[in-house]
């Protein structure tokens, strides 16, 4: 855990649990796992609050908890978990591009609330739904039950790890905390339920009544012991998943700007029927012949047998090795490669960082090491075409930064200076790993200056907001227009524009967050590719 | 020998520099003498961020969950601080966060026993008796093992045990007893923001003649 890892973890758990849960996080992340009464002391909060806290931090996946041996709870927190919070826009927009509007508001819902049951989540999104709709519609739980399942069905949610089933009744004192665990097999499979029913509109007038009436009908319905038919079965979102998802599209991508569209097209079909199939950190996919891909084609591409094999055959020679020949049964049998590749995948942002950095000639030199892997001085200025002093210089600041090394050749065992080699070369994983540290700390930073602008603003901003509620609610009563327009003339010219540049601010910092999240996401991808070893 | 000639030149270093490609004569870039500055000048300023459609609804996506998440119970905020002096109104207004209560619901069975808070529930019979069954059962069940002779001395122990727990209970049902005052309080036909704690009236108010005083 780097410093800027922590410090965007707790920033993060600042901004969207709090100050409490910001604390028990932090002491949870600097010091490893330990017990609730050690982390008491740590955090010198009140023991209810922290406790509060981690069930929080439970309910969400962000902390696990292991039983010892002596009987006490260890609870640990998962840092690259937490780190997923930046990314949770890009998985509701996934999941709306592939399942419309159901299956975004039920990512969401799992994503606000950790895990939920089936039938509590699609109540909320019918009644979600229904309230976005035109008054006298309703929607129906069956459409959104519909989503759920195939979401399920590919994978993008699991079931979470369950409580043990056979009662402990031989000891009387049942364990500090439970084991829970599930089986492969069952993570995706989706209790039969009949969900019948409509989602509820709420009225404005009177919203908390029926707030009140809904806990009470809930308090009932639980006092006479109507436990719903999935109890116990709860449902997380599967990151891993969408990551898949996303190193196929960037995949995909990668074809389509190098060869054309249809070879492109030919790629996302065959991931797309291996996607159930393969295992999410496999580096190949399941061999796929040929005729089964031109079965699958969409409807719209009608190329001919002929045609696919040939795009199949310059796929399978590209030197990038997007897809391999693994064999000739049923006209040909193709994997899709590097589908967690070292290859193609950190090349663009390192060398956009040093395009924007540094200029387009040290992209170039960078380029050229890429492709050679070592060069010396003199071969980087004749390849590149640079002159020499300018080639000196910004190898020289590269490598002040560490993106570029030097690599020692001697030629006498003696090692002497005058007679060794000295070659530049590239080490991609640790240029990554190097990036990556900074990607943390630029978000970090970003976060921290958004928080900071509106705390600067604060005063504006609560005053805007009463005016909003002012307004809304004149015009709820039917108020004139001159009337509405004193109200406006609340917040003076000035004031306006102070808000409008605050408004354009946050935004920009926000979108260059979201920016730097998928930069974040390549790299990660691409070391934890050079990490796992098969 | 080879280090000799200290400081004549440039500075000898231990490998041929001139390999590395500063050849005689070229004027290196001036020492560093302090740390890099904190905000060094940008000599390009950045692209600009990818905008069109997915770019703005990812942000107002993030906008709109960092809202969110503020208003669900998840966002744990402090309980309120106890006032020095607990004043008659505070039983009228609507309550604050309170640091033993917990907003949501989660799935005990799924969570360590230890981190269980004790929530306020209106049926009080139900669950406070549970809690000194827990608690006296390992005892019990400890002392039972070891020593079946001191029988006598286990029932002094748990009966003190338990007169702790009946003043516990005292305290909690006092607890309820409160928070359900509050919720019935919630139902009434009275605005409670007319409730007027009756500070006002008293010596401070007889100064103006003026206003009537009912």
């Amino acid at each position: 855990m780097t410093q800027a890892e922590l410090r965007l973890c707790s920033l993060l758990l600042q901004e969207h649990f709090g100050e409490i849960v910001e604390k028990v996080g932090n002491s949870l992340l600097r010091t490893g796992p330990r017990p609730l009464r050690l982390l008491v002391g740590d955090t010198g909060l009140l023991p209810d609050q922290v406790k509060k806290a981690l069930c929080v931090l439970i309910q969400h996946n962000l902390v696990r908890y292991e039983v010892q041996p002596r009987g006490s709870v260890e609870y640990e927190a998962r840092s690259e978990r937490i780190l997923r919070i930046l990314r949770y826009p890009r998985y509701i927009y996934t999941a709306k591009t592939l399942y419309g509007d159901p299956g975004e508001l039920l990512v969401e819902e799992l994503l606000l609330h950790g895990h939920l049951s089936m039938s509590c989540a699609v109540a909320r999104v019918a009644d979600r739904l229904t309230e976005t709709m035109e008054d006298g519609k309703t929607m129906d739980y069956s459409e959104v039950s519909g989503t759920f399942v195939r979401l399920a069905d590919t994978h993008f949610i699991q079931r979470c790890p369950m409580v043990p089933e056979n009662p402990r009744s031989a000891e009387a004192l049942p364990p500090p905390a439970p084991a829970l665990a599930i089986a492969d097999r069952d993570m995706y499979v989706v209790p039969r339920l009949s969900l019948v029913g409509k989602g509820k509109r709420r009225h404005l007038g009177d919203e908390e009544e029926e707030g009140e009436h809904k806990a009470k009908r809930q308090k009932q319905e639980g006092g006479s012991s109507e436990t719903p038919l999935d109890d116990g079965i709860y449902w997380q979102v599967n990151l891993e998943r969408f990551h898949q998802h996303f190193r196929d599209q960037a995949l995909v991508s990668a074809v389509a700007s190098r060869m054309d569209q249809t070879s492109s097209e030919v790629v996302r079909t065959m991931l797309r029927m291996s996607e159930v199939t393969t295992a999410s950190g496999a580096s190949h996919t399941q061999p796929l012949s040929s005729n089964e891909i031109f079965r699958s084609l969409p409807a719209g591409y009608n190329i001919g047998k002929q045609v696919l094999d040939q795009y199949l055959a310059l796929l399978a020679d590209d030197p990038l090795e997007f897809v391999g020949k693994s064999g000739d049964s049923g006209g040909g049998t193709y994997t899709v490669t590097s589908r967690a590749p070292p290859g193609p995948f950190p090349r663009p942002p390192l060398k956009l960082l040093l395009l924007l950095r540094f200029g387009s000639r040290c992209a170039r030199i960078f380029r050229l090491l890429l492709r050679k892997k070592h060069l010396e001085q003199k071969q980087v200025e004749d390849f590149a075409m640079i002159p020499a002093k300018e080639a000196k210089d910004m190898l020289y600041r590269m490598l002040s930064e560490n993106l570029v090394s030097l690599q020692e050749i001697p030629k006498t065992p003696d090692h002497a200076p005058s007679r060794t080699f000295y070659l530049y070369t590239v080490n991609v994983a640790a240029a990554a790993r190097m990036l990556l540290h900074r990607c943390y700390k630029s978000v970090a930073n970003l976060m921290e200056r958004r928080q900071h602008e509106m705390r600067e603003n604060k005063r504006l901003l609560e005053k805007s907001q009463r005016v909003e509620a002012i307004l809304a609610s004149m015009q709820a009563t039917g108020a004139e227009a001159a009337q509405l327009r004193e109200v406006e003339e609340m917040i003076t010219g000035p004031e306006r524009q102070q808000l409008e540049t605050l408004k354009r601010n946050v935004n920009k910092i926000d979108a260059s967050e979201n920016q730097v999240d998928e930069t974040i996401f390549v790299l990660e991808s691409f070391i934890e590719s050079t990490v796992k070893r098969p | 020998m080879a280090g000799r000639g200290r400081g004549r030149g440039r500075g000898q270093m231990t490998f041929n520099v001139e390999a590395v490609g500063i050849g005689k004569g070229d004027a290196l870039p001036p020492a560093t003498l302090q740390p890099s500055p904190l905000f060094p000048a940008l000599e390009r300023r950045a692209a600009p961020l990818p905008g069109g459609e997915e770019g703005e609804y990812m942000l107002a996506l993030k906008q709109e969950l960092r809202r969110a998440m503020r208003g669900l119970p998840y966002f744990v905020k402090p309980g309120a601080p106890r006032r020095d002096i607990e004043r008659y109104s505070d039983k009228y207004q609507l309550s604050s966060p309170v640091d033993s209560a917990i907003d949501w619901n989660p799935d005990w069975r799924r969570l360590p026993r230890e981190l269980k808070i004790r929530v306020r529930r209106p049926r009080k019979g139900k669950t406070v008796p549970l809690v000194p069954k827990q608690r006296v059962s390992p005892d019990k069940e400890e002392t039972i093992k070891k020593l079946e002779s001191l029988e006598k001395k286990e029932e002094e122990v748990t009966s003190e045990e338990e007169e702790e727990k009946e003043e516990e209970e005292e305290g909690k049902e006092e607890e309820e007893e409160e928070y359900d005052e509050e919720e019935h309080e919630e139902e009434t036909d009275y605005v409670l923001s007319y409730f007027d704690n009756g500070e006002s009236f008293g010596p401070d108010s007889d100064d103006n003649g003026d206003e009537a005083v009912y």
